[in-house]
């Protein structure tokens, strides 16, 4: 062993740094309060359903049910099983195996795309069904367990527009994650990871688990309201 | 004069590197903070011109040099430029970016590039702002209220908002940038206790940066949203409720005004430790009162909205809470009069500004708590008494602050001083400016002149020619630091090491410092303002530097 370690050092430590711990520290502490900041961005829409999802509860049900339960359940399933797979890839980069750390992350991208995929299928059915709001937006039924209660339209398109506005911003995280990641596996090929530095995956880890904490709130939020009837 | 050449012909930050290149792709926290100070210099002549306008509008009764519409679009980016494009990126941006490294010992900060970024994206809002204003801008006013935002104004609603989205990510950068330095790049032996209290109050402003502004964004893009695909998230008429638009508004637009005025305590807890020579009054107080200050300030948003039907009991407790507010910001400028108490003074520029921030931010306080009351704000709700009152602590507060430290550390940022005369001639200009200008507004809005409009009856008008006179007077104070600073950066008398023998690492290291800041990573083992350690140095050795 060398007595200078400061000086023998990989190539991703930045001048600016004293040492390669504090790099790491630096980087993972940004990242969790990046994700403070990301709470708060989505906090900002969650505060707009609960208030109307209280004022026009009714409505939103009928809204909700339309949305096909099997569909956003098994996305549910899919991105835990991403989260799965992130949290291995990690493990695979602490111990050095190259070529597991590729592979993960190619499964983490196959299984965010499906997950996008399926939405895209969800997003389609609602253009059919004019539930996309706008000029043709069309709503018509009765609310859950007062029969004869028409829907109000103009709520239940309230719940659709939150529904665009909070599922299409989780899509687009989602987006950036894979291209994240597509980014993080080609230099996982290279070999630039080492069990010595290997910060970038825990990184994005880090945001993929959030992505994926968001979708566990708004899967129950939006399909599962008044179900029980 | 020794020195004074070989300071010149050491390497520092300025003369490393030439060219547009350098500075455009420049990683250094220094340099970013010179691109700001220009950035922001151009965008504070923009919001003043608006001003001018306005207030030239405003010397008469009647509507002679401009009509209702064009009234409406002047105050409306007067606000959004000054607000989003000035005062909220100035001190942090500008005197952050440059002393957070400097103060704490660190190379840099903790994500050079991702501070680049900052800059980029300000830059990139800004052009989109200016586009936004020359073709047609936007009438709104700076709060965007809806549904005139969404459902009936017909100017550029959508460009400004974007332009307002794009800026808060440069700000909220920032603010993680910074808490991520103080926390991890602090030199060996720079406790919390020894920060300086400019430090504690960068970091109070950045956890309000990364706490409020996503919110603000967010629901620019729900106006935005809302505005072209005719959602009705804001709008009545479609199940959706205003009060909503104005509660996440507030929510970050509140605590923004601490954004805003927090780092400018920061530097006059500098300036006057260093001008009395004393260690700071009670430093554990004024710091964690920067803390109290962003905390509670995210617990009053719903005092802008008194008249707007919230509820009486929501609003008595914001009515409440607001004044609390008033306690954190009194123990500041309580410490800070003690701190001057029985201090050997001097009246140098920067503790010129000290004072008139002293001053001014205490009246705008002040008037901050009769608006806190339920009874009195019915009363002056939407008149100049608010305008006033939020001009002496934004404008009043925030630039002296500004003003008092770039005079400050303009020997360490350029190498070189700043003509003293014509810097106390200057604060002296802005101060009585200043009064001159918003005083007179307090009594118009008492007296029930209502804000944004551009006509108003006549026996308004002395106080409002005052007003005017007032800010064609303060406008010559702030325009000529802009000629006295550029013209020192060439003819100044070079500056030293530490010019005002001040405590602190920044002025340990050279002036203008290297480029990583320090040759050795300094090791803290003195306490913050330890100015009865400091030996008094004579005023020929000062001025000789």
């Amino acid at each position: 062993m060398d007595s200078h370690a400061a000086v023998e050092h990989g190539p991703e430590l930045l001048h600016h740094f004293s040492d390669a711990e504090q790099q790491r520290n630096a980087a993972s502490l940004g990242m969790w309060l990046f994700l403070v900041t990301e709470i708060m961005f989505f906090g900002g829409m969650f505060c707009a359903y609960l208030v109307y999802r209280y004022w026009y509860f009714g409505d939103f049900g009928a809204a909700s049910q339309t949305l096909d339960i099997r569909l956003g359940a098994f996305n549910t399933a899919v991105l835990i099983g991403s989260s799965l797979t992130v949290a291995m890839s990690i493990w695979a980069a602490q111990t050095g195996r190259r070529k597991v750390l590729v592979g993960l992350l190619l499964a983490t991208i196959l299984l965010g795309l499906v997950f996008l995929g399926v939405k895209a299928v969800e997003y389609h059915d609602k253009f059919e069904h004019h539930h996309v709001p706008g000029a043709s937006f069309h709503f018509e039924g009765e609310v859950p367990g007062h029969p004869g209660l028409p829907v109000n339209p103009y709520h239940a398109q309230m719940f659709f527009s939150l529904y665009f506005a909070m599922t299409g911003l989780h899509a687009l995280h989602m987006i950036i994650g894979i291209g994240l990641f597509s980014y993080l596996t080609y230099k996982a090929w290279t070999g630039y990871y080492t069990p010595k530095y290997y910060t970038p995956i825990e990184n994005a880890g880090l945001y993929w688990h959030f992505v994926d904490i968001v979708w566990i709130y708004l899967f129950p939020l939006l399909y599962l309201i008044d179900r029980h009837r | 004069m020794a020195t004074a050449v070989v300071t010149a012909e050491r390497e520092n930050y300025l003369n490393k590197e030439y060219g547009v290149r350098s500075w455009l792709l420049t990683v250094d926290h220094k340099r970013i903070a010179l691109l700001y100070l220009v950035s922001v210099t151009f965008f504070f002549l923009i919001g003043g011109l608006f001003a001018l306008l306005i207030r030239l509008e405003l010397l008469t009764p009647a509507g002679d040099l401009v009509q209702a519409d064009t009234y409406n679009k002047l105050f409306t980016m007067h606000g959004m430029v000054m607000v989003f494009f000035f005062l909220i990126p100035v001190v942090p941006a500008v005197l952050g970016n440059f002393l957070v490294p400097l103060m704490i010992g660190a190379k840099d900060l903790a994500f050079p590039r991702i501070n680049l970024l900052s800059w980029y994206l300000y830059i990139i809002a800004g052009v989109l702002m200016l586009h936004c204003m020359l073709t047609g801008g936007v009438d709104t006013g700076w709060t965007f209220y809806t549904p005139f935002s969404t459902a009936f104004s017909n100017t550029k609603v959508v460009e400004a908002g974007i332009a307002v989205f794009i800026n808060g990510f440069s700000s909220i950068f920032t603010g993680l940038n910074f808490i991520v330095t103080i926390h991890r790049m602090r030199a060996p032996g720079m406790t919390w206790s020894r920060l300086p209290l400019f430090i504690w109050a960068q970091y109070a402003t950045s956890v309000i940066m990364i706490l409020g502004t996503p919110v603000v964004a967010v629901t620019i893009v729900l106006v935005a949203v809302e505005r072209l695909f005719h959602l009705g998230i804001f709008d009545p008429k479609l199940g959706g409720d205003p009060l909503l638009f104005q509660h996440l508004f507030w929510f970050y637009s509140h605590p923004a005004v601490y954004i805003m005025i927090l780092p400018s305590m920061g530097v006059i807890s500098e300036l006057i430790t260093c001008f009395s020579r004393k260690r700071i009054f009670g430093y554990s107080f004024v710091a964690l009162s920067s803390i109290g200050i962003a905390v509670l300030g995210f617990l009053v948003w719903a005092h802008h909205m008194f008249v707007a039907g919230i509820s009486l009991y929501a609003a008595l407790i914001f009515s409440a809470l607001s004044y609390l507010v008033g306690v954190p910001s009194a123990i500041k400028v309580f410490n800070w009069t003690a701190t001057l108490y029985r201090g050997s003074i001097t009246y140098s520029t920067p503790m010129l500004y000290a004072f008139g921030f002293l001053g001014l931010f205490t009246i705008g306080g002040l008037t901050g708590l009769f608006l806190a009351c339920l009874g009195v704000d019915v009363h002056v709700t939407d008149t100049y008494f608010v305008v006033a009152h939020f001009h002496y602590v934004m404008v009043g507060g925030v630039l002296m602050g500004y003003l008092g430290g770039i005079h400050f550390w303009w020997p360490k940022i350029t190498g070189r001083m700043y003509p003293e005369f014509w810097g106390r001639l200057s604060a002296l200009i802005v101060f009585v400016g200043f009064n001159l200008t918003f005083f007179p507004q307090f009594i118009l809005g008492y007296l029930g002149m209502p804000r944004r409009y551009y006509q108003y009856v006549p026996e308004y008008q002395v106080l409002n020619v005052l007003s005017t006179a007032g800010a064609t007077v303060l406008g010559v104070g702030y325009l000529m630091p802009m000629v006295y600073l550029l013209w020192s950066m060439r003819y100044g008398k070079p500056a030293s090491d530490n010019p005002w023998n001040a405590a602190g690492l920044e002025w340990m290291t050279s002036s203008p410092p290297p480029t990583f800041n320090f040759d050795e990573t300094p090791v803290v083992d003195f306490e913050a303002y330890d100015y009865e350690h400091i030996p008094e140095k004579h005023e020929e050795e000062v001025a000789v530097g």
